[in-house]
């Protein structure tokens, strides 16, 4: 599983090996190694550290700080206790694009799940081509906003090759980004086909420290691909899975760009997720401190999915066995 | 039962091939599914290179035709800006186009400071927290994993606050300044390479008396050349991908970058009939240098990502 074996250490300064292993250098090598690297340390770390406060951190605390004032950026911040949450709490929009944003998150991950699943065993189990790895992992490079053009055009209702074909079929045309019901999904498919292949290579990943003997054995017993799938690779898989799984929560929760190019929040909210609330309220309203409200909101809810995953993740270590 | 018995498998060799050869049902079943995936996965870019290609005002004409459309380069010109004002609304398209060039230096300029930086920084700190010795060093560590939890909009709102106080607001400095000297994945993931690397590397290069600094600059930083490549181009693409913080921090298109370009370009397209093929040139000029990028080192990239679980 490490990389470390890819690049042989050609250009070491390899003397040492002449016998030398007992000279006095040896211990006085150990003995500053012994005597820590404190100072050094210290050097190497600190453009990293510097960027971690000051844009990881601080930011944090000054969210959760921003979150209990009133702040539009032109006038100072102005304390105001507990009233943004108040008001989200008995904002109806907020509740709203909560809920949009579950649906979104719910159908991304889980079309997303099962299909890369379905295409890392492809790949293992057919194939182990790097040139079909390499495919499926191009939608990847686009940037939302391309995806979200891209997929625009395919799926316009008059002229998009998409209903076309609908049409061709003998189907009613469907409005994708226009329909209140349609919206969402469509979005969140849009999703999966830029992520699904990145996802794959990760699934891939973890199927190939599953020891091919293991298939040969099941093999030998006359058991079949779909069982092999239920039997060997599932449950071995099941704590990589769980990992790629917290990690696609936690980005598909933060959905903006294809909503902000695809569809605007439109048609009727239908596609207000939480971010996109975010945003609106800070750059469209400079209601920073009720954005940051949200925000934090937004946290909570990421910080509890990560807990909850945490345990399930090490349960299912545990019976792994 | 039998299976204790006879080693057979030991005649066939081929046996790392992942399933029988015989065809089969299922096997064929299951090549039709992943070429249903290619072609779901590729038939997208097909279409924008069809549409770029194709004649505005002709394509209402005829949507589903698989060749582009009264062939024509219009679209890229007006994409690029290339078209009089009169030539492009004739055509369907915007009356401003995209200052293309300025928008891919200013892409260009981003991307490459964000993954420089951030790589330099971060191996130097990953390297610090693999194999130098000092008081602290796991809660510090600690500390920035925790870091990878915190959802990206809840940094965002305060770091705007920050660039704007300091006065970056609309330059590219600002754009890339919140990611340019780390992120917690990035040191994450050289730590767990420097780990990896075997204590006797170390003891040679201080028994030939390089120090501390000198073995990282000339044995662990061309050790790690791969994984860097690797974690690079994803930092890259991401960067270059990125549309939220851009578009939180530029105003004018001295620091506007393509993807943020590209979503003006797309609302500035009218309302009543979209300019598709001037889109589609847009949107292929502006995912090119990724693809191009990813033709180069996509061979290296694939097998990291799938050997070692890059995320």
């Amino acid at each position: 599983m490490t990389i470390a074996s890819s690049s042989p250490p050609s250009r070491l300064p390899v003397g040492g090996a002449e016998g030398a292993r007992t000279t006095p250098r040896t211990r006085a090598a150990k003995a500053r190694e012994g005597g820590g690297d404190g100072r050094l340390a210290a050097v190497f770390l600190a453009p990293a550290l510097l960027g971690f406060l000051v844009f990881l951190l601080w930011p944090t605390l000054r969210g959760i700080y921003l979150s209990f004032t009133r702040f539009n950026l032109l006038t100072p911040a102005q304390w105001v206790g507990l009233d943004n949450y108040d008001r989200m709490v008995h904002d109806p929009i907020f509740w709203d694009s909560l809920r949009v944003t579950v649906v979104y998150v719910v159908i991304n991950i889980g079309v997303q799940t099962v299909s890369a699943l379905a295409i890392a065993v492809l790949l293992q189990r057919l194939t182990q081509s790097a040139v079909l790895r390499g495919i499926v992992l191009t939608p990847y490079l686009m940037s939302n906003v391309v995806a979200g053009i891209v997929w625009l055009w395919v799926l316009d209702t008059q002229l998009g090759i998409g209903n076309e074909i609908i049409a061709g079929l003998g189907f009613d045309r469907i409005p994708f980004l226009n329909d209140e019901t349609w919206a969402i999904p469509t979005i969140a498919l849009i999703n999966v086909w830029r992520h699904v292949g990145y996802t794959a290579l990760l699934l891939f990943a973890g199927l190939q420290a599953i020891p091919n003997d293991m298939y040969e054995a099941a093999k030998v017993d006359g058991a079949s691909e779909w069982r092999m799938f239920w039997r060997i690779t599932l449950p071995l898989l099941r704590p990589v899975l769980a990992v790629v799984l917290i990690m696609t929560v936690i980005g598909s929760f933060q959905v903006f760009d294809t909503v902000a190019v695809a569809t605007n929040g439109g048609p009727a909210n239908a596609t207000n997720v939480l971010q996109f609330y975010i945003y609106g309220s800070a750059f469209g309203r400079f209601q920073f401190g009720y954005a940051s409200a949200m925000s934090v909101a937004l946290l909570v809810v990421l910080s509890a999915i990560t807990v909850l995953q945490y345990r399930i993740t090490r349960a299912g270590q545990t019976d792994l066995g | 039962m039998a299976a204790v018995t006879a080693p057979p498998t030991r005649t066939s060799p081929v046996s790392v091939r992942p399933l029988r050869r015989r065809p089969s049902v299922g096997r064929v079943a299951a090549w039709v599914v992943m070429a249903a995936i290619v072609l779901v996965t590729l038939l997208p870019f097909y279409w924008i290179l069809r549409t770029a290609l194709s004649s505005n005002t002709a394509l209402a004409a005829h949507p589903g035709d698989p060749l582009p459309v009264d062939f024509t380069t219009g679209g890229f010109e007006r994409a690029l800006g290339l078209q009089s004002t009169k030539e492009a609304i004739a055509q369907g398209g915007a009356a401003g186009g995209l200052k293309f060039w300025r928008y891919l230096i200013n892409s260009v300029v981003v991307s490459t400071l964000i993954t420089v930086c951030q790589i330099f920084c971060s191996a130097m700190a990953a390297y610090a927290f693999a194999r130098l010795r000092w008081r602290g060093r796991d809660k510090v560590f600690g500390l920035f994993l925790a870091g990878l939890m915190v959802p990206t909009i809840f940094t965002l709102l305060p770091n705007f606050v920050l660039i704007k106080q300091l006065g970056l607001i609309d330059n590219l400095l600002g754009i890339a300044l919140p990611t340019m000297f780390m992120t917690p994945f990035a040191v994450f993931f050289l730590r767990q390479f420097f780990m990896n690397v075997p204590r006797e590397v170390e003891e040679a290069a201080l028994l030939d008396g390089a120090g501390k600094v000198r073995i990282f600059f000339r044995v662990m930083l061309p050790m790690a050349s791969t994984p860097i490549l690797t974690l690079g181009v994803l930092t890259y693409i991401t960067s270059w991908n990125d549309y939220f913080w851009p578009l939180m921090v530029s105003y004018s298109d001295s620091s506007r970058v393509l993807t943020v370009a590209l979503a003006i370009f797309r609302a500035q397209t009218p309302q009543t009939g979209y300019d598709w093929s001037g889109l589609m040139a847009a949107t292929l000029i502006a995912a090119l240098p990724m693809l191009l990028l990813f033709g180069v080192f996509a061979r290296r990239i694939v097998s990291t990502i799938s050997f070692t679980g890059v995320k």
